[in-house]
């Protein structure tokens, strides 16, 4: 097994971490306090992205991957919501230190988020232009003419067809597509240095999501930015991401560069989720189904939060909560960027 | 209609499907409405179902495949043409003679949170189709009955008590299957069943679905936009594209084998999640959006993002038909294809 | 409910998926907190918010403790108004005293008697006038979002017509046309006038659910119109019916009092909070008790019941969670 060989081929980040990345969450932990007891959404979840780099956070519903987004970008419903612990370091600053005010500047400018439903996202009263115009007004206080020439020319960066004609329009004149396309022109109005994109192409027909992902990711390389894509769909993933982080119970199980994991996870979690969707390139037999549900937020499983569904769980498992441990080759030699939150992760990748 | 290929000749079709046609009009007016237009959600579809198998038709959003859902379960009247179920046409019945045939069609939605009524509990949901239809199971029996269908869905029976909003996704799909199974139905129409599910739980849901068919001789008329699954659980497929059908043959056929630059596009497009296969395969990207199904294009519908479009696409419409060029060819591209340039190219590196 | 939490995916779905999980693996363990569990629906979820709000607990101990009184006004006082020598001229407009708490109203009749044998009619016209403005109401609603078409459009733009006649205007034009008022009356003319707010919630709500894939799936299981209203369209629909007639009820009581108070609602010998008000009104510098009484018995009331209708709302709302 020379697989060591294989990891030269993963895409480096597109520019090399000097010093601090630009943004660096540690040891997050979100909860909501609800009338039933408190959920507990993250539990301590740290990961971090350079400039030009895309990682990806891949969950299913309730593994606390938007959360985690909706922390960074301070729009978590608080309260409901809490954060008892943690850090979100942006450029070496701690946002959840920082006065509201200034948080709300770096929110504006240098963080941007793009959602999963643009159509609700975007304000159905206002024109597109008058939307994305108002971005330079606020922020740079520039005319309202010069605003509206700032938004057709974002519009054409977006690739909309006529951008001139159709700045006129309103959200629900533009089709799913290009609604999503609005959305990413809103978002890199500013020049942002980091996008959170959330689910952004789930909502959108396969021929569509291919567009958008094409142009976020092309955007991304011209502008260096850093993006955190947020999913559930590992074809996506593949698709665009340098890095994966898959959460599971509001904790990071895997970490790894893209082509790793897909050819050795080393979570049993991240293999079930691999061997559980069908291939559209080769038809299987029965699917490999991760047995039970998603864990119970207000009550998580002692020890791992997987262990119940786990089909390798032991005594162990139900009792200590496994550490991200790092990675290694069978010889001890380490696997940059790999980590696995198993006991048994030895056994998973090696076995 | 030419009988499908990879179909052995004896088998007998359970549904058969001809020209089936629905408009939605447009109307204006506050008391009298008068009719603007028409959205031409299905626009002659035909195809077959035979016992026992899986028919999966995929599509975009507004391709007209939920209407086409609704048509076979007479939810909707047919604008025009007909659904022979054992050679009745289904889409004139009303009354009785519709109630009769319901028995034998049945239908899973998509979503589980809004297809389980909430004020009823899972026992009343499931025991409803014995209410409707007296006939099926005798009054003192049907307790055991819903008890016996949460067991074969993989549901505790004591959970007959509950109510849906104390179950998740997943488990309420198996809810909603179990109520269309009770009245021990020929054939399921599946209306996007998995799509609303987590990636973990959609497993569990399409295996349940693969055994019920062998357990109960199913015959599946499975709807969904999800390229995998469908090849996962179909026999055979059909590609709709603004109302019609682009191709339709064996799942082979349309996935190793695809004559419609359509289908050519939308295989090309779905993420696989392997780097790898990803980086050795050829990718389409359509331009452009589907067009409005009230004003769609002249000739070929697809031809406005096409890239082989030509003046005969503009003004003649492609039928749904093996190609000319296949016809004599023993070759799995020999399969329906309603392109006039129809040529084989491999998208997915196999 | 799924759509209406703003907190994000994660934690509605939480709720939805609480239950089961606690038991283990699908179908496996029999649910042991299964008695807990039933608890939780939309109603018993807001029945435990109710227990706890005390707004919600004052007003309907309020609205109790009326409805005890229009039905049984002899248990809180030992004397009827209507009986001969209840009034003596020589108490006219004595303040109120260890015996006699509320004093006397200008005929000397004891206000206290008259408050409290007053709640009847109060609480006839509202109980009577919401009954029949839900029935009404309720009944063309469910028509108009159910059959929808033609039906829908007459019956909506016939509403519109009552619907812009202003309550109390339109109840004091036909109350004076009428002449002679009493309970039962002015219930029936309040509901002419109040029927089109129920019909536009029942409506919109019926129109909200029926095309809901719950109402699809019993369709497509040859379930007929009567089934399907009943099943499934109605008891999903009554909810804001049921908040919205709470709230209104009070509202007409006050309307009761307020065309009483005019003279063209309840008539003497008839006792109603609005025509106390009335003849106090002359004389209410110098004896302001007989005023004072009845007006608070009046203002506590159609209080109470917005209370309870505002708090059962909230409760019902999610999203106000």
């Amino acid at each position: 097994m020379t697989t060591i060989s294989k990891t030269s081929n993963v895409p480096a980040p597109r520019s090399a971490p000097e010093g601090t990345p630009l943004l660096e969450v540690r040891d997050l932990h979100v909860e909501f306090h609800t009338r039933d007891g408190v959920a507990k959404a993250v539990n301590g979840v740290s990961y971090s992205v350079n400039a030009g780099e895309t990682l990806a956070v891949l969950g299913e519903s309730g593994s606390g991957k938007s959360v985690t987004a909706q922390a960074i970008m301070g729009i978590l419903d608080m309260p409901p919501g809490k954060i008892p612990h943690g850090e979100i370091l942006f450029q070496g600053q701690d946002l959840l230190k920082l006065p509201a005010e200034d948080f709300r500047k770096i929110r504006g400018q240098k963080i941007a988020m793009i959602f999963q439903d643009a159509l609700s996202s975007l304000n159905p009263v206002h024109t597109v232009g008058a939307q994305l115009g108002e971005m330079f007004r606020v922020h740079r206080g520039m005319s309202k003419k010069d605003a509206t020439a700032k938004a057709v020319e974002l519009m054409d960066r977006v690739k909309i067809p006529a951008a001139k004609a159709r700045v006129g329009d309103y959200p629900h004149q533009f089709s799913g597509g290009m609604r999503q396309r609005i959305m990413i022109a809103m978002a890199m109005a500013l020049e942002p240095d980091l996008i959170i994109a959330d689910e952004p192409t789930t909502a959108l027909d396969v021929t569509v999501q291919a567009q958008v992902m094409d142009l976020l990711a092309e955007l991304q390389r011209e502008m260096n930015m850093g993006l955190i894509l947020i999913t559930h769909d590992l074809g996506v993933v593949a698709d665009v991401a340098d890095k994966i982080a898959v959460m599971y119970g509001g904790r990071i199980v895997e970490n790894a560069p893209v082509h790793e994991i897909y050819k050795r996870p080393a979570h049993p979690y991240t293999r079930g989720l691999l061997d559980s969707i069908p291939r559209l390139d080769q038809k299987g037999q029965e699917l490999y189904a991760i047995k039970g549900l998603p864990p119970n937020l207000l009550n998580i499983p002692s020890g791992c939060a997987f262990n119940p569904r786990c089909p390798k769980a032991q005594d162990i498992c139900r009792t200590d909560v496994p550490v991200l441990h790092q990675v290694t080759e069978r010889d001890g030699s380490e696997l940059p960027g790999r980590g696995s939150a198993c006991h048994f992760w030895k056994e998973q990748i090696h076995g | 209609m030419a009988e499908p290929t990879g179909n052995a000749p004896e088998r007998e079709p359970i549904l058969q499907v001809r020209n089936l046609v629905k408009h939605f009009p447009l109307t204006q007016g506050i008391l009298f409405k008068k009719q603007v237009g028409a959205v031409k959600a299905v626009d002659g579809i035909s195809f077959d179902l035979y016992r026992g198998e899986t028919l999966g038709i995929v599509g975009e959003s507004g391709c007209g495949k939920s209407t086409v859902a609704k048509l076979l379960m007479n939810l909707e009247r047919a604008t025009a043409g007909e659904v022979f179920y054992k050679g009745q046409d289904i889409t004139k019945l009303s009354g009785r003679a519709l109630k009769t045939v319901r028995r034998n069609i049945q239908m899973v939605f998509q979503d589980p949170y809004t297809s389980l009524n909430p004020r009823m509990t899972v026992g009343d949901i499931i025991g409803e189709p014995f209410e409707i239809h007296p006939e099926v199971a005798p009054k003192g029996d049907r307790r055991r009955k819903v008890q016996e269908l949460l067991d074969v869905v993989g549901l505790n029976p004591e959970y007959i008590n509950r109510y849906p909003h104390q179950f998740s996704g997943g488990q309420r799909q198996r809810i909603g299957i179990a109520r269309g199974l009770a009245l021990n139905p020929e054939i399921i129409i599946c209306d996007e069943p998995v799509s609303a599910l987590d990636v973990s739980v959609q497993a569990q849901v399409i295996n349940l679905m693969g055994k019920l068919q062998d357990e109960f001789d199913l015959s599946y008329v499975f709807i969904a936009h999800d390229l995998s699954i469908v090849r996962h659980i179909s026999d055979r497929v059909g590609v709709m594209y603004l109302g019609k059908m682009a191709e339709i043959g064996s799942d082979a056929e349309i996935y190793e084998h695809p004559t419609h630059p359509y289908t050519q596009a939308l295989l090309s497009a779905v993420p696989v999640p392997d780097p790898e296969v990803r980086e050795a395969r050829e990718r389409i990207i359509l331009t452009g959006d589907v067009p409005s199904p009230a004003n769609p294009p002249s000739g070929c519908r697809f031809r406005t993002r096409c890239w082989k479009a030509e003046e005969k696409c503009a003004t003649e419409e492609p039928l749904l038909a093996i190609p000319t060029r296949f016809k004599s060819v023993n070759t799995p591209a020999a399969h329906e294809s309603a392109c006039h340039f129809a040529e084989e190219k491999a998208v997915l590196a196999v | 409910m799924r759509e209406t939490t703003t907190v994000g995916d994660e934690l509605t779905d939480t709720k939805t998926a609480g239950a089961p999980s606690t038991s283990g693996t699908v179908g496996n363990t029999p649910g042991k907190k299964a008695k807990k569990e039933r608890e939780a629906s939309l109603w018993s979820d807001a029945v435990s918010d109710l227990r706890r709000n005390p707004i919600f607990l004052i007003g309907s101990a309020l609205v109790l403790l009326l409805v005890v009184l229009s039905a049984v006004p002899q248990w809180f006082t030992p004397d009827s108004p209507f009986t001969a020598g209840a009034c003596q001229l020589q108490d006219s407009l004595k303040k109120p005293s260890a015996d006699h708490w509320f004093g006397f109203d200008v005929q000397g009749c004891d206000v206290y008697t008259r408050t409290v044998w007053a709640a009847r009619n109060s609480i006839i016209v509202g109980i009577v006038t919401t009954a029949l403005v839900i029935v009404v109401g309720g009944a063309l609603g469910l028509l108009a979002g159910w059959v929808g078409g033609l039906v829908d459009s007459l019956l909506s733009r016939f509403t519109e017509i009552f619907f812009a006649i202003p309550l109390l205007l339109g109840g004091m034009l036909i109350m004076s046309g009428l002449g002679k008022g009493n309970a039962w009356t002015v219930s029936i003319v309040l509901a002419t006038l109040g029927w089109p707010q129920i019909f536009r919630i029942m409506r919109s709500s019926v129109l909200q659910n029926k095309n809901n894939d719950y109402v699809v799936a019993a369709r497509a299981l040859g379930a007929g119109t009567w089934r399907i209203t009943m099943r499934h369209i109605l008891p999903n629909a009554i909810a804001p019916v049921i908040v919205v007639g709470a709230i209104s009820l009070g509202v007409y009581i006050g309307a009761e009092a307020a065309l009483s108070y005019l003279g063209i609602g309840v008539q003497p010998p008839g006792i109603s909070w609005g025509l106390m008000v009335s003849d106090a009104s002359v004389r209410w510098l110098q004896a302001p008790h007989v005023l004072l009484f009845p007006a608070a018995a009046l203002s506590i009331t159609v209080l109470a019941f917005i209370m309870v209708g505002d708090a059962v709302r909230d409760a019902l709302d999610p999203k106000l969670r």
